[in-house]
């Protein structure tokens, strides 16, 4: 199987450039990881890319992988056409190979106060929450911050410091979804103005991407659903 | 000496749950905090804890705090030090309201009160019925807790040093630790960071056998930090085996699965657990499971055309709680295996999972160590929890959902203790001019290539060889002979690593270095490992040794105590005394 792998290290490239590779005998059912960690292994020391946790959960592994982000560890090889191309997440500025500094992005989770807000007295048990009340949080709470759905969104490539992101927007939402949460006027105040939030045009790249099926559009229309309704 | 030198109160080594529980504890008490983190703190691997966290808060079935410390203390094959387990079985039920309030999304009974699932080795009442106590965020509870806790840490500003590798500690003539020397992994730079008290929270070592359920990170750096520092590491014979890791694979599919109803089957379709453990069937716990798997496979039984895996069935729990109570795992089967458990059965095996052994801590997270004989003393500043450390509070077997409670539980008492601590010590001790110069030295052969004519190895294929080697030679079954090759074998792959060379040398993000420096790590944990399971003749929870069946309380009722120089081993007793209640004697495991 063929690849052509994005290939840059500042120390000693003046400019990136994409370099061949052939992996022999690649038994069925073999995960990108593992194709990559094997071309590492056993003909390239020097390939650089993040993992860990080799099944989804832990969000290191995003990457370009044939024009479309996604995680290389859930992402099975015998799907991909050749030669597969992979190339760091678009839009952040490239560390070397396929890692890319993430602060930015990182940067506009932290904007959105991604932790729970309660402003009455705390009791001594749990704060009840229905099931239904639960139900809510599904789809959201399972973010594992791997940055593919901001990554892939022109919005946030055009004003990474402005616009907050899908990433980041999903998990505002996230906490003005949860019925323990007693901020959802400084939450929605905080995302006013024409950037943070009203940069998203829908254009659903990041629904499309998100390698655990969570929908940062929808959560988007909520929050500006939710602003109307307050507003009035 | 020309490095960089940061000062904190103190420096928690690990990102994991039981470094960022402590880590909170000790910003929202106005310390300075520093936790450093090999990967971004989200990315640590309690990321991947499925099933949840035992605390008897009696949501579903009855229950008590001394009804779940009986379990742990039955579980740990009466290896626990059982004034540990009184502490975490006793803390449990606030702790868990604590990750409540910090906003972890809990799953949900009727009533808006937490959800709760049977788990193995739980029962009501000393060994009666079935109990439900393990809380649970659907199968996604570690992802819930960690990154509630890491939110709840930006809120209180604990400052992170990400993607920084810790090397070695530093210490002054009189022994003590007074910081630590770490690499910002992105330019390779050296950071001393200099803390009145340290805390170790680096997780496990499961990536010393082939299959297991573990992180690439999972590499044991910590425990090696402390062999290095001339602290021995208690019980490390004591590697859990998991029974349902994906066969061949080794993703973990959660004891829950067996919680909410789903069994195992051999190739006759028949539901063997019932003949090994009558009453707690499925549901027994993890040692018995998973030598009960093995045992089938052994005897033809299973499935498969090898043979060598059985199934884990759980079609018949419907489409409707497998979706709502079990979608990770669902995902996970059909992503690595193509199956979807709502139809067909999971092939499953057992698989490295836990490291039941780590650096030794009294209840309060202090490391202790062994003087004279037969008594301990602490390391004034120097604590540890999680899973590299040893309460110790799993003994020969952990309880599945015991673990995420012991990360918070004495990542918790570790940072209130650290406070106290603090009030007592307010000042840096001196730094010595040369403490960083033996670590630098050991690193300097990582730093750039020498030139040699000598046969050599790769980082890769050195890890590749280890893994092979603890998987035949220190698995689920064990005897004399195949640990004693283990040994020699582990020694060898120990002395080409000196040998071994890189290809690239680069200061950036040169993750080539950081896995040599990874494996220089588990090298040491696979010693430690072997070299205890060869000394313990008995079978104890996961150890089983085939030339000694029996457990020996007589002989064996100790822990082991593994130092690296000499590859020494000590012993020292069990506390078998509770803080406040009577004593569990040990009695005949049966489930
Ligand atoms: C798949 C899976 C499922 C599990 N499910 C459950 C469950 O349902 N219930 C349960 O109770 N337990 C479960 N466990 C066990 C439990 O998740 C772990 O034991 C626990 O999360 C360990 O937490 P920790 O904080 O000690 O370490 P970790 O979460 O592993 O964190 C270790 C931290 O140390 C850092 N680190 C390590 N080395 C270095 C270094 N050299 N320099 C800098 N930083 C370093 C890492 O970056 C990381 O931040 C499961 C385990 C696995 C593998
Ligand atoms: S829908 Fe909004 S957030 Fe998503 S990719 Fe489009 S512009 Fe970006
Ligand atoms: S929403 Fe999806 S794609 Fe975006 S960071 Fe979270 S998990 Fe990744
Ligand atoms: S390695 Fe963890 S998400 Fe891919």
């Amino acid at each position: 199987m063929r690849f052509t792998l994005y290939r840059f290290n500042p120390e000693t490239d003046s400019e990136p450039y994409m370099k061949d590779y052939e992996l022999l005998n690649i038994e069925p059912g073999t995960m990108l990881r593992d194709a990559l960690l094997r071309i590492k292994n056993e003909q390239d020391e020097s390939l650089s890319f993040r993992h860990s946790c080799g099944e989804g959960v832990c969000g290191s592994d995003g990457m370009n992988i044939n024009g479309k982000n996604g995680l290389a560890c859930v992402t099975s090889v015998d799907s991909l056409k050749e030669p597969v191309t992979i190339r760091p997440l678009p839009g952040m500025p490239v560390i070397r190979d396929l890692i890319i500094d993430m602060t930015q992005f990182f940067t506009q989770y932290h904007v959105v106060k991604p932790w729970l807000i309660v402003k009455d007295p705390i009791p001594d048990v749990e704060l009840k929450q229905t099931p239904e009340q639960r139900d809510k949080l599904d789809g959201l709470y399972e973010c594992i911050l791997c940055g593919c759905c901001s990554m892939s969104c022109p919005s946030f490539w055009w004003n990474p410091d402005k616009f907050l992101g899908p990433a980041a927007l999903l998990q505002s939402w996230r906490f003005l979804a949860d019925s323990r949460d007693q901020a959802t006027e400084e939450r929605l105040e905080a995302l006013e103005g024409p950037y943070k939030l009203f940069r998203c045009h829908s254009i659903m790249n990041c629904v499309d991407v998100c390698p655990k099926q969570l929908n940062p559009t929808k959560a988007i229309g909520n929050i500006k659903k939710l602003m109307l309704k307050n507003m009035v | 000496m020309n490095i960089s030198t940061r000062k904190f109160d103190t420096l928690v080594i690990g990102a994991g749950g039981a470094g960022l529980r402590a880590s909170l504890q000790l910003s929202l008490a106005d310390a300075t905090v520093a936790v450093i983190s090999k990967v971004f703190p989200t990315r640590s691997h309690t990321v991947a804890a499925q099933g949840g966290m035992n605390a008897a808060l009696g949501n579903v079935s009855s229950d008590h705090w001394h009804w779940h410390m009986y379990d742990t203390v039955k579980g740990s094959d009466y290896l626990g030090d059982q004034d540990a387990i009184e502490y975490m079985c006793r803390a449990a039920p606030e702790t868990i309201i604590e990750l409540e309030h910090y906003g972890v999304p809990f799953s949900r009974l009727e009533n808006g009160s937490i959800y709760q699932r049977p788990f193995g080795g739980q029962s009501q009442n000393f060994g009666g019925d079935q109990a439900a106590r393990t809380c649970a965020a659907a199968d996604r509870t570690g992802h819930a807790m960690l990154h509630s806790l890491y939110q709840q840490n930006i809120k209180a500003k604990t400052h992170f040093f990400d993607e920084f590798f810790a090397i070695d500690f530093i210490k002054n003539e009189k022994g003590l630790i007074l910081g630590a020397i770490a690499v910002d992994i992105e330019t390779n730079e050296k950071l001393i960071i200099e803390a009145k008290t340290v805390l170790i929270a680096t997780g496990g070592a499961g990536q010393l056998f082939r299959t297991n359920t573990n992180a690439s990170i999972n590499t044991g750096d910590g425990m090696a930090m402390a062999l290095r520092a001339d602290i021995p590491l208690q019980d490390m014979e004591f590697f859990q085996f998991h029974p349902t890791g994906i066969a061949g694979k080794g993703m973990l599919i959660t004891e829950g699965v067996r919680g909410e109803g789903g069994y195992l089957v051999n190739c006759e379709g028949e539901r063997f657990m019932e003949r090994y453990a009558p009453h707690a069937k499925d549901l027994a716990s993890r040692d018995v499971v998973s030598r009960a798997i093995a045992i089938e496979i052994r005897e033809g039984r299973g499935c498969g055309p090898n043979k060598d895996y059985v199934m884990l069935k759980l079609d018949h729990l419907g489409s409707e709680v497998i979706k709502k109570r079990l979608p990770g795992i669902r995902d996970t089967s059909m992503t690595f295996m193509g199956v979807d458990p709502i139809e067909e059965a999971i092939p499953v095996f057992p698989t490295a999972h836990y490291t039941m052994g780590g650096i030794p801590t009294n209840r309060y997270g202090q490391v202790v160590v062994p003087v004279g004989t037969g008594s301990e003393e602490v390391i004034p500043g120097l604590y540890a929890a999680g899973e590299c450390a040893c309460a110790s509070v799993h003994g020969a077997n952990r309880l599945g959902g015991n673990s995420l409670l012991d990360i918070v539980v004495f990542g918790r008492a570790a940072g209130n203790h650290i406070i106290d601590y603090l009030k007592e010590n307010p000042h840096h001790k001196a730094l010595p001019e040369d403490c960083a110069d033996s670590i630098l030295k050991r690193l300097e052969r990582w730093e750039k290539p020498t030139d040699s004519s000598e046969k050599s190895y790769t980082i890769p294929e050195l890890k590749a060889e280890l893994q092979q080697v603890m998987e035949e030679n220190c698995g689920v079954f064990r005897t004399e002979e195949v640990l004693e090759k283990g040994v020699i074998a582990v020694k060898e792959i120990k002395a080409k690593l000196k040998k071994a060379k890189m290809s690239d040398y680069s200061n950036v993000f040169n993750t080539a270095r950081i896995e040599a420096l990874e494996l220089e790590n588990l090298v040491e944990i696979g010693l430690a490992t072997v070299i205890s399971a060869l000394a313990r003749k008995e079978s104890r929870g996961a150890h089983s040794r085939m030339d000694y069946e029996e457990r020996d309380d007589i002989n064996w009722m100790k822990h082991s105590l593994y130092f690296m120089e000499n590859n020494a081993l000590t012993f020292k007793p069990v506390r078998s005394k509770p803080m406040t209640v009577e004593s569990f004697p040990p009695k005949v495991r049966v489930y």
